[in-house]
């Protein structure tokens, strides 16, 4: 549907701007570089007030007259191109497509631009942060790896979809989740549940929980992919719904609640449109299996990526308060990592029929 | 007759046992087994009309594995080696430069002769163009175990024991019937003698089949002819690959290899020059034993002890012989055959103690640096050669040498090629895995390569626990080194330790370990200055070509972002021109060698590129190549 007079986008805008940075450089004999800020921990700042983790102002050079960087430089702008090429077409794409769009050999040698998707995956969440452009306007999507369950009512490219009924299944939550793509039209729930795993999930909408509790059942099969996350931000702030975050009792599982409530360090700069710095965890907490009994022998023993991982937790600024600190050493204590699934111990309707219930009415999660 | 009464011994042997079980079985019915019927008794006297003399013949006929004819396979190989080893030690020692033909043709009994893969017998024929042999010594020579030259005195060669090609021979009539058959003349001026021996297995004694004097074309020299049972297969440890080594490590020999599949291979002389010829030397106190010294005090010819210490040991003067003596607590005046017992230990004791010279070192004949130079870069096709040579060592008080040797790379044809090729764009997940061999170690004792029992050897295993990646050679954990490389050791010694009788592998003394390993590298070392410079010229050559090859790619995807309104040729113009700048200019391409500047350096070494050859390149091949 581009017509001649198409005006170019903003992201489009932008990068062009790369080809802009090599051109000038090459007129003024300079070597072209790039700034591209550092996506680690050292350059994360987490800012108490907001709740959020947000990026600081380390930039890394990358210049095309370093033979270290030279390749890299060649594939940035590579990728630029791909995705200028998307802007232009209006289509959006997955990371592996731009992968297979930006492969080939390069002239005169048996050297191809990329070898593998390593390579243009890190690349792209450059330009993101490089460019301040979020992958959404990027055009590039991830797999619809959520589902979502509840008094809900969405229109997804003019479509009605009624939440509340589509059976066990749920709506696939899509990747690109903005108001453009995307409408709540009405949502008459009074929570959101966020769950990190499709078994639980699929407990809990089998069971009907959200239809008791009046709630919004959510879930990303592991670290929520961007799409879930956004849409339980939008539901939390556009409908004031308070968000509750169910994970296994295990390092990652806290590292998972603290990406939906602060952000991610990998992609920080996006943690405003992403982060949801009032939801809460609910579970599993390393004080359950006493509070729940659950015998110490569904547990399984930490290894020792978890105790490292843990450690590293420990250090986190986000992960300083008090409550935190107790919660992660009692862990580390008693040597145990406890999964969501090991409630069936008990009653395979545990979770909903007693565990949620019990949470939900003695408030008991941490912030 | 005795392979008709062989079976019906084996048959009633057999018959007998099984006779006697059934009884035991019934017997073993009743609730008190009776006691076991006691064995025919033995008498000393019938056990003493049993025992009787072995004869060495009799003894390597059951264990001929000792001798390394464990396999037909390698029989075949042992025959040609034993042949070969026995020309070449004759023509050196009268100081002749070789020219020997090995001829392995399968041999057709009576029909057609099948492929050479197939066949199961072969005739070896080796001649050379030594001295000849006179004729009362051809039998024992070749029909009588432990009878040589070599044995009996300290000399570097390559035979050791006498005991070589009469094995050989009577492998061949083993497993063939065939006799010996033996061509030999000392000089123009005198007949040639044919004979055809056989060994009495029984008395170590040759039998004579048939003796006459022949017409033969050749002046001067020896023909050996053996019909052996053996198998051809190539590859390693095969014949070629024995004849291949020998080239190597000899090549000051000429030598012509008639193949079974009758192809016929000519390896030229490459080193005009006969090695030293070694010198015998006496043995040193340090390296006998207590049993050794008793032998020696029966046998000498000396009258007094001192006398005998000074006159048949090696650096044993008559000072030193007084205080062995002293410390023995001998008289030095005692006659030789009465010291025994107590004090012939005593003064075994005492030799150990006393401080003596390390032994004379003259006797040694080592191949030399420029020889095995030419004889890799003869043989082999590499970038990069170097040999060294050890100054002499002594291990239980027997001098040796170890030199060592190192060719590198597939040679500057194969280099080439490998960058042209490879064409067809890689796929996710492919590499090129080309580069997963390891190196090839060939080891020498005296000249000889030795081709089995690597891992037992001292030569494999100080290959193995050298460092080699202080030297940018890449080696896992206890595997040889890895690249496109052959490592040569010899070493070479009045006595080799071999670890048996077959002569495969070097005993692994500290010593000679030790040796070995300051050999290999010192070979390392020059090894890693020719990758370091190579590598330091392909990397700034590298850079500008990286730049060169992203320049297109970056400059291409500038003009489609910029809607493909973009001057590409200034923009590429720029970017090169920057490029060139970066990397130095000409200054890489003088890196690179260009301009010749010799082998950096390194001594004893030759460096093949594809614009030519620097170094030490022997006349002989420079002028072939």
């Amino acid at each position: 549907m581009a017509t001649k007079t198409r005006r170019p986008t903003a992201v489009e805008k932008k990068l062009v701007g790369i080809a802009d940075v090599v051109i000038n450089a090459a007129q003024r004999r300079k070597d072209p570089t790039l700034a591209i800020p550092v996506r680690a921990l050292s350059n994360i700042t987490f800012n108490e007030r907001r709740g959020l983790l947000e990026m600081g102002k380390r930039k890394q050079a990358r210049s095309f007259f370093n033979v270290a960087m030279a390749k890299k430089f060649m594939q940035t702008v590579l990728v630029a191109d791909a995705l200028a090429e998307l802007q232009r077409a209006n289509l959006t794409t997955s990371l592996r497509e731009i992968y297979y769009r930006t492969k080939h050999t390069i002239k005169n040698s048996h050297e191809n631009t990329l070898d593998t998707q390593d390579e243009s995956d890190p690349l792209i969440e450059d330009l993101e942060v490089t460019l301040e452009a979020l992958r959404e306007e990027l055009h590039v999507r991830a797999e619809n790896a959520g589902s979502i369950v509840g008094p809900l009512v969405l229109v997804d490219d003019g479509d009605q979809v009624n939440c509340a009924r589509l059976g066990k299944g749920g709506y696939s939550v899509p990747s690109i989740v903005e108001p453009e793509y995307l409408q709540i039209r009405r949502c008459t729930a009074d929570f959101v549940l966020l769950v990190e795993k499709g078994t639980q999930w699929n407990r809990l909408s089998e069971d009907k929980f959200w239809r008791r509790y009046n709630c919004i059942l959510l879930t990303g099969n592991g670290q929520p992919p961007r799409g879930v996350r956004r849409l339980a931000r939008r539901l939390h702030e556009e409908h004031g719904l308070p968000v509750y975050v169910l994970v296994d009792n295990d390092p990652w599982g806290y590292y998972i609640y603290s990406v939906i409530k602060q952000g991610s360090i990998n992609l920080a700069f996006e943690s405003q449109r992403m982060a949801i710095p009032k939801a809460k965890f609910v579970g599993l907490s390393s004080s359950d299996p006493e509070a729940y009994g659950l015998p110490r022998n569904v547990g399984i023993k930490l290894n020792d990526k978890d105790i490292a991982r843990a450690r590293e937790l420990l250090g986190y600024t986000w992960f300083a308060k008090k409550p935190w600190q107790e919660e992660i050493k009692r862990m580390l204590a008693s040597g145990l990592k406890y999964e969501l699934d090991a409630l069936a111990n008990k009653d395979f309707q545990y979770l909903t029929k007693r565990y949620l219930p019990r949470k939900l009415k003695e408030k008991d999660w941490l912030d | 007759m005795a392979s008709k009464t062989a079976p019906v011994t084996a048959k009633t042997k057999s018959a007998a046992p099984a006779k006697r079980a059934t009884p035991a079985t019934r017997t073993a019915a009743p609730p008190k087994p009776p006691v076991a019927k006691p064995a025919p008794t033995v008498t000393a006297v019938e056990m003493g009309a049993r025992q009787r003399d072995i004869s060495v013949s009799e003894f390597f006929t059951k264990n001929r594995h000792l001798l390394g004819f464990d396999n037909p396979r390698k029989a075949l190989l042992t025959c040609v080696k034993e042949a070969v080893d026995n020309a070449l030690d004759a023509c050196e020692e009268a100081g002749i430069l070789p020219d020997v033909v090995v001829r392995v043709e399968v041999s057709a009994q009576g029909e057609a002769a099948p492929p050479a893969s197939q066949a199961s017998r072969f005739r070896i024929t080796v001649t050379d163009n030594g001295p000849g042999i006179v004729r009362q010594q051809i039998p024992p020579i070749f029909a009588k175990l432990l009878y040589g030259s070599k044995f009996h005195r300290l000399r570097q060669s390559r035979g050791q024991q006498g005991i070589g090609i009469s094995a050989a021979g009577m492998y061949g009539q083993l497993t063939t019937g065939k006799p010996v058959q033996i061509i030999s003349r000392t000089s123009a001026r005198a007949p040639a003698h044919y004979f055809e021996v056989q060994i009495d297995t029984k008395k170590n004694e040759p039998r004579i089949l048939e003796k006459k004097q022949i017409a033969w074309e050749a002046p001067r020299g020896t023909q050996v002819t053996l019909e052996v049972e053996g198998r051809y297969q190539k590859g390693r440890a095969s014949v070629d690959e024995y004849v291949e080594q020998t080239i190597i490590a000899n090549p000051h020999v000429k030598l012509t290899y008639v193949t079974p599949e009758g192809e016929t291979k000519e390896y030229a002389r490459t080193f005009e020059q006969l090695p030293a010829s070694p010198r015998e030397i006496k043995p040193h106190p340090y390296g006998i034993e207590l049993g050794m010294l008793l032998k020696m005090l029966q046998d000498t010819t000396s009258h007094r002890l001192a006398g005998f210490l000074a006159g048949d040991f090696s650096r044993v003067s008559s000072a030193v012989a007084e205080e062995i003596v002293k410390a023995a607590g001998v008289s030095s005046r005692a006659r030789p055959r009465d010291v025994h017992g107590q004090a012939a230990e005593n003064l075994y004791k005492a030799i150990q103690t006393t401080k003596i010279m390390a032994p004379p070192t003259n006797c040694l004949s080592p191949i030399g640096e420029s020889a095995i130079l030419s004889g890799l870069y003869q043989q082999i096709k590499g970038e990069f050669y170097t040999a060294v040579s050890r100054p002499p060592a002594v291990y239980r008080g027997n001098p040796f040498i170890i030199e060592a040797g190192l060719a590198y790379g597939r040679g500057p044809e194969a280099a080439e090629s490998g960058a042209t090729k490879k064409t067809i764009p890689l796929a996710e997940g492919e590499s090129d895995d080309a580069d997963h061999e390891l190196a090839r170690v060939i080891r020498y004792a005296n000249r000889v390569p030795l081709l089995y029992q690597p891992s037992a050897c001292a030569i494999t295993r100080a290959v193995l626990d050298t460092t080699w990646r202080n030297y940018g050679i890449a080696q896992s954990r206890g595997a040889l080194p890895g690249g496109p490389m052959v490592i040569f050791v010899h070493m070479a010694s009045v006595w080799v330790p071999f670890t048996s009788e077959s002569k495969e592998a070097i005993a692994d003394y500290d010593e000679i370990h030790k040796e070995i390993n300051l050999a290999l590298r010192e070979c390392g070392r020059r090894l890693g200055a020719f990758l370091r410079r190579r590598e330091r010229a392909h990397s700034e050559f590298r850079r500008r070509n990286i730049f060169e090859l992203y320049i297109e790619e970056v400059v291409n995807s500038c003009n489609r972002l910029k809607g493909g309104r973009l001057p590409t040729a200034k923009l590429k113009e720029q970017l090169q021109k920057m490029a060139l700048k970066l990397t130095g200019g000409d200054r890489t391409d003088q890196l690179m060698g260009k301009n010749g500047g010799g082998p950096e350096g390194l001594p004893h070494s030759i460096i093949v590129t594809p614009d030519g050859v620097e170094g030490a390149v022997p006349a002989g091949v420079a002028e072939k190549a």
